[in-house]
């Protein structure tokens, strides 16, 4: 009896393991994480995991955004020397009389990966969707300023909860003409706006995405230099393969470009070491100081479009004063700051705008130099309270805690004000303190561009219309004197005009210093001996399609 | 035993509902808001903001939430995450990967630890026995982030025995990770075994079967080691639970996709559906893993009974 019971325990357990064992048998053993460049005419990317579809509306992070640039051309591409528009993608010509009504003119030719053309209509569905609310795209309100936006967006109760379906399904602004042609209307001028269409969110879309937009996430068609045969594997990634009826001048050289996803970077430059992966398009920190000499021309170093900054708390009333906030400003040595903690990839910003845009000027800011008697000056005269300390706000878990201290330190040092540090909060806490006016000292500001147009580094950032809740301009400036000029140089009848004028709108910045400009990031990367040609854009994704398999 | 194992299974079912729900309001009472930090220094248009909010019940009180998730999970459904990938979907993907790791990990620890820890047992004070005690302390010294990156780099970049990272080398690919993270349960296996068999080795049963004239080999497996094994096994069954809640640090050094990194991530992220889903089914693991070693105490004790 006794035996039966234990016999039966053992078979018991021995049966646990079996299904255990069977469980982990079969699967994903063919999965490509890590793999390498093994065929003659492929290489790989590091990524990180995409936190979004891979549906050009739905992305708007780096990791997924550098997979669908290489599955998608848009309207216009951007040069990767001098990060203008070129008319290199399917348009063939954007233009306006009044920079209010866009006529947008199709190349022939152009086909997505499926075979189906790419149309007038292939845009204008692709925006519609976008912008309809209830698709919940991250990316709709890129569309905001075509005419009939509005009339897409769910109404919504004072609680945020949608009370009903939008007015309409289809913007009024866009209208199809023909099959290569249609017009945009937009609700306000905007002269630049033929150079926001190289964006991301401006990607047609085929007919069988609206079929089932859940599964096209997984295995998108898009009509760019790569398609995608198979589907991402999450945690794992995605191969993609030259397609060869590309409408563009410029094919893919590579015969595919597998995306390599990896949850620690380290591990990704270990590989790149061991020679598993053949691009990494970013350093772990560590690896800064010793990857120039470790990869000697096979180490990369661009200038990337985007900005850091001390924004100010223009709500309170200790920083209302713009000569408080000139002052702090003048108070920090941007250049000391880069090489003690970035080892010099931070450049110090001279302007509110990045320097691959045009209308940057090197010598803009003047209270953007380390000027401590002129600080101190501007201080007394503020009547600042130097005997309490100073909040400074950024948010945990980016890496931002080295750099705030050491701007703690100078203002300590040069103005003789002490600093708190307040860096406990996660995003998902810290922007909604942004956004409700909850800082009570400078925070840490950054901007990726979203395309290379001066505008995206003003109007977003300080104009009125895009105070919170809607928009990005978390230091709650407003001052129609800026927007004014914003508003000259959207409608300015050339870019020589549009750029006087957004410069005198950013000598007004410069002048009441919502926030402090700090830097401007560099981008570095490596490669192996598998790949030459290999170029980080100022957005800092990869141009898969020009990396060239020497190996 | 039929019946108590019976028992023990159907007991399972208010322990999960409880800890699902705890889970559920651990979840809810998280700081911050996960939808605005899907825009990150963009924020979504509030329309799009309202939408999401509403796919996801996030404007409801936590009761609320809780009663449509368990109504969704009767019938079947898991519930998404927040780009619409079913948790479900996420489950079977994450699964595979972490048991594997899991298991190569079991494996180490009991056959290099089970063996080690009856050596050092038999021979109390050798050179042997000293060198397993030193290695072992050594081990569990070091934290397991040092060790997963000076492996990977030594046994991985320097010397190329192993894949550096990756799954793509099948079970080859766990091996490295495995041993890593099976290090310190390894040295704890070897320690306890070791422990356990020497003081039973002074018990009278031992001096009665010696005296009978058994051989050496008999007394020390057949009654010693079977009698000494119950510490061992139970915390080796507590171990395979925790294996399987996932190493954040090996899976995310090794890069392998497991229940670890996905749980992290999510619990950074605020997913809810995707932080009740997995670690439930945890929970539940770790109290069937403690039923299977309960049943093994029968087997190894006959003095045990459940009836």
């Amino acid at each position: 009896m006794r035996l039966s019971k234990r016999s039966a325990a053992l078979i018991a357990t021995g049966l646990t393991g079996a299904m255990l064992l069977s469980a982990c048998g079969g699967g994903d053993d063919e999965g490509g994480t890590g793999g390498s460049s093994a065929g003659s005419d492929t290489f790989s990317i590091y990524i990180g995991e995409p936190e979004n579809p891979l549906i050009p509306g739905r992305t708007s992070e780096t990791e997924g955004g550098q997979v669908v640039d290489s599955l998608w051309t848009g309207l216009v591409e951007y040069d990767n020397q001098t990060n203008e528009a070129a008319f290199t993608g399917v348009a063939e010509s954007i233009e306006s009389d009044d920079a209010t009504t866009w006529t947008v003119k199709l190349k022939d030719g152009w086909t997505f990966h499926d075979g189906s053309p790419v149309n007038a209509q292939s845009f204008v569905d692709a925006w519609n969707w976008v912008a309809y609310s209830p698709n919940a795209a991250d990316n709709s309100y890129f569309f905001s300023t075509i005419a009939g936006y509005d009339d897409l967006q769910a109404p919504t109760d004072d609680a945020g909860n949608v009370t009903g379906e939008p007015a309409a399904t289809q913007m009024s602004g866009l209208q199809v003409v023909d099959d290569l042609t249609f017009t945009v209307q937009l609700s306000s001028p905007y002269a630049q706006w033929p150079t926001t269409t190289g964006y991301t969110a401006f990607y047609p879309l085929p007919p069988s995405f609206f079929e089932d937009p859940e599964g096209f996430g997984e295995q998108p068609v898009g009509n760019g230099p790569f398609q995608a045969e198979e589907a991402f594997v999450p945690g794992q990634g995605i191969t993609l393969t030259r397609y060869d009826q590309y409408g563009g001048e410029q094919p893919a050289n590579a015969g595919s470009v597998e995306y390599v996803v990896y949850a620690e970077l380290e591990t990704a430059y270990t590989d790149l070491q061991g020679g598993n992966v053949d691009i990494i398009d970013t350093l772990p920190p560590d690896a800064i100081a010793s990857a120039e000499a470790e990869f000697g021309d096979r180490y990369i170093e661009t200038e990337q479009g985007d900005i850091t900054s001390l924004g100010f708390p223009t709500y309170d009333q200790r920083f209302a004063d713009p000569n408080v906030r000139r002052a702090f400003s003048m108070a920090i040595d941007r250049q000391a700051i880069s090489d003690a903690i970035f080892n010099g990839t931070r450049r110090p910003a001279t302007s509110f705008l990045s320097p691959v845009v045009n209308g940057h000027r090197d010598d803009a800011c003047d209270v953007c130099e380390l000027n401590v008697e002129e600080a101190n000056r501007l201080l007394d005269a503020a009547g600042f309270d130097r005997s309490q300390p100073v909040d400074l706000w950024f948010n945990a878990g980016g890496g931002h805690e080295a750099w705030m201290e050491a701007v703690g330190n100078q203002l300590r040092e040069n103005l003789g004000v002490e600093y708190s540090l307040q860096g406990n909060l996660d995003f998902s806490e810290y922007l909604p303190k942004q956004d409700a006016k909850g800082m009570t000292g400078p925070f840490r500001s950054g901007w990726i561009m979203d395309y290379p147009v001066a505008e995206n580094f003003l109007g977003p950032l300080y104009s009125t219309t895009a105070l919170p809740p809607g928009g990005s301009n978390v230091t709650f400036y407003s001052n129609p004197e800026f927007d004014a000029l914003l508003a000259q140089g959207n409608s300015a009848a050339s870019d020589e005009e549009a750029i006087a004028a957004y410069n005198a709108a950013e000598d007004i910045l410069i002048r009441d210093m919502p926030a402090a400009p700090l830097f401007n990031r560099l981008n570095q990367g490596a490669h192996s001996e598998n790949v030459d040609n290999v170029v980080i854009n100022a957005f800092g994704r990869i141009d898969a399609a020009a990396v060239e398999v020497v190996g | 035993m039929g019946r108590y194992v019976a028992r023990r299974l159907l007991l399972t079912i208010p322990v999960l509902i409880g800890a699902s729900f705890l889970i559920f309001a651990l979840v809810y009472a998280l700081p911050g808001d996960p939808i605005r930090a899907l825009g990150g220094d963009r924020p979504l248009s509030p329309a799009v903001v309202a939408q999401l909010r509403d796919e996801f019940n996030l404007n409801d009180p936590l009761v609320i939430q809780y009663v449509k998730y368990v109504g969704d999970l009767l019938q079947g459904d898991l519930g998404t995450d927040f780009r619409g990938r079913p948790v479900s979907e996420t489950i079977a993907r994450v699964l595979p990967v972490t048991i594997r790791l899991a298991l190569v990990a079991i494996a180490f620890e009991v056959l290099i630890g089970l063996v080690a820890g009856v050596l050092a047992g038999i021979r109390r004070n050798s050179f042997f026995d000293n060198l397993v005690l030193v290695s072992s302390t050594l081990v569990v010294s070091i934290p397991i982030l040092v060790l997963a990156f000076v492996s990977q780099f030594l046994f991985g970049l320097k010397l190329g025995w192993f894949p550096i990272a990756g799954t793509q080398e099948g079970l080859y690919s766990y091996l490295l990770p495995g041993l890593v993270l099976a290090s310190g349960s390894l040295a704890y296996v070897a320690r306890l075994t070791r422990t356990s068999l020497a003081e039973n080795l002074r018990a009278d049963y031992v001096r009665t079967a010696r005296a009978k004239g058994l051989p050496g080999h008999t007394v020390v497996i057949r009654h010693t080691l079977r009698n000494s094994l119950i510490p061992v096994i139970t915390f080796i069954g507590a171990d395979i639970g925790t294996l399987m809640g996932g190493a954040i640090v090996t899976e995310s050094v090794f890069n392998l996709p497991g229940i670890g990194r996905e749980v992290y991530n999510a619990v950074r992220a605020q997913e809810g559906a995707v932080v009740v889903g997995i670690v439930t089914l945890l929970v539940f693991f770790y109290i069937f893993f403690n039923l299977v070693v309960d049943v093994l105490y029968a087997v190894l004790d006959p003095r045990i009974r459940y009836d």
